[in-house]
């Protein structure tokens, strides 16, 4: 993948998941909870426009990070599967956050000692202390609801069998192939500690990154879009 | 001297009066009362920003209204501490609030129906919170006065994001600025009513002024607040929707028109147009979030267990 390419895939796996933790605000079981969900967002967000402006300048066709997020269509997203999957219960937004963070504590890792592109390498410099946190959030609910109530066990465990279909797609490309060993030690250990069971569904679903998705993306992005392209040439 | 002697004595001298201080139940009603209606009112207000969160139109205004949303969720859970230092707990007043006997403030009873309502809430709105909230810096209980002050802070940020918003739609497309039009038009006299009924009809002012809870009336504050937005408006080259409104040179204040009370003690009383749908909205957001809270529990005492 180009430079470009490569930046876009990375920013729409953080502008879609920062849509996606937006769509929680006000609905969190807790206040604190809600500011925490809002926060996780957030910082998704900003990592999303610093990609998308770099992104930009390497392309050097004018474009602005709200082009890349507003203007562009279902099929030229390129981000994982497994950020557009609906919010569900809190359980689920709880799993898909942390197969999510498990991944990215690697990619910011390795992107902010090795990468290339300075500006990235920034980035992802950034990037790691908030993944750090992401992670320490999502790791300590799927362990209180996985060891919390039967009820809370039934639904993380049924979560994570639900999108576990997702996580291959992580490391089918040749740079984040070499992160799948630590993040899945990593992962065990989170779920062993939860008390939850591994799945064992040998079903993967993949394309995010060839711009195919599931039928969940095109209505996150009506929603995000609609207003910014009903007003086209506007600045706001 | 008595408790009640001293404690008046104390708020005469402009001391704060803390936690453990002695008080009269009036005053600890009354500031419960007030700072929870405050709290909710910053909780249940994420309702109608938190409706344009998705449909941003660019990520810096989007990541702008997060922040917001993400501050007043932060002010909820200050305000309802300094709630909890008077001896009631978070869970309780929420109860109330749940249970419709506790209110919020009535603004969040409409609904935000263009881009344009995220600015005219910031300017508006925010601006007449902050004409409100810049006198409880000052008020006797010192929990709540120091807790204004930091919200105080994040307010004026908001109502700047507000105006800023406006600027832009009115210097854009015609589309744009018929929108902030028409906002203005729609949130303008709701944003009067938020500084409460007359001085001559309001119920608790008299004695919330000797006690400095309250320090300046609610038709002063409607009167600064007004002088303070007419200019606003002006440099936006937008109509307020009020034909009586005139510069008074003999007052040195805005005239302006009389607010609808109808209208007014309507949305108090419940039949607003949004008071369903926000108090719905809080309320099922709660019990879809029982679970949660559960398992947090069970397993913190999991833990404890296995610690013992």
């Amino acid at each position: 993948m180009s430079l470009v390419g490569t930046l876009l895939a990375h920013a729409d796996d953080n502008m879609v998941l920062a849509q996606r933790l937006g769509e929680w605000i006000s609905k969190a079981p807790e206040l604190e909870i809600d500011i925490a969900l809002a926060n996780i967002g957030l910082d998704h967000l900003g990592v999303a426009r610093a990609l998308y402006t770099r992104a930009a300048e390497l392309e050097g066709a004018g474009r602005t990070e709200d082009d890349f997020a507003m203007l562009r269509d279902e099929r030229e997203f390129t981000n994982l599967l497994l950020v557009e999957q609906p919010n569900g219960d809190f359980a689920h937004t709880i799993v898909r956050q942390f197969l999510f963070d498990a991944y990215q504590l690697l990619l910011w890792e390795d992107l902010a000692a090795n990468a290339e592109d300075e500006t990235l390498k920034g980035v992802a410099a950034k990037a790691i202390k908030e993944a750090r946190y992401h992670h320490r959030f999502s790791s300590g609910w799927m362990i209180r609801l996985g060891d919390g109530t039967e009820e809370s066990h039934r639904r993380v465990q049924a979560a994570l069998d639900q999108l576990w279909r997702f996580t291959d797609e992580m490391f089918e490309d040749g740079s984040t192939a070499g992160y799948r060993a630590e993040w899945e030690r990593g992962v065990i250990e989170v779920v062993a500690e939860a008390s939850l069971e591994m799945p064992t569904d040998p079903y993967q679903r993949t394309g995010g990154r060839k711009g195919l998705h599931t039928e969940h993306l095109g209505r996150l992005l009506a929603e995000m879009q609609w207003l910014a392209r009903s007003h086209p040439g506007a600045t706001w | 001297m008595t408790p009640e002697e001293r404690f008046q004595a104390l708020i005469d001298a402009e001391e704060k009066i803390e936690p453990t201080d002695w008080m009269p139940e009036g005053y600890r009603s009354t500031l419960i009362r007030q700072i929870a209606q405050h709290a909710h009112s910053e909780v249940i207000g994420m309702q109608p920003e938190g409706n344009w969160i998705t449909r941003a139109p660019s990520l810096h205004r989007k990541a702008i209204l997060m922040a917001k949303v993400q501050d007043e969720a932060g002010h909820g859970l200050y305000l309802y501490s300094a709630a909890e230092t008077l001896g009631v707990r978070r869970d309780e007043l929420q109860e109330l609030l749940h249970q419709g006997k506790h209110k919020y403030s009535s603004i969040f009873n409409y609904p935000t129906l263009s881009w344009a309502d995220i600015g005219t809430i910031g300017w508006l709105v925010d601006g007449a919170a902050i004409t409100n909230q810049v006198m409880l810096t000052r008020c006797s209980y010192g929990p709540y006065a120091r807790a204004m002050v930091r919200i105080c802070k994040e307010e004026s940020f908001h109502q700047r994001q507000g105006y800023e918003i406006m600027m832009r739609l009115c210097e854009g497309t015609p589309e744009q600025k018929a929108m902030a039009q028409d906002a203005l038009n729609r949130w303008w006299w709701p944003s009067l009513m938020m500084f409460g009924p007359h001085d001559t009809d309001s119920t608790h002012t008299e004695q919330s002024m000797e006690w400095k809870i309250k320090r300046v009336s609610n038709d002063e504050l409607r009167q600064q607040f007004v002088d303070m937005t007419v200019p606003q408006a002006e440099y936006l080259g937008l109509t307020i929707p009020d034909p009586e409104l005139r510069w008074n040179p003999e007052r040195g204040h805005y005239d302006f028109g009389e607010i609808d009370w109808d209208e007014f003690w309507r949305v108090v009383k419940g039949f607003g147009p949004m008071n369903r749908d926000r108090l719905a909205h809080k309320v099922n957001a709660w019990e879809e979030g029982a679970w949660v809270r559960e398992a947090a529990a069970a397993h913190a005492a999991k833990k404890a267990a296995r610690a013992a």
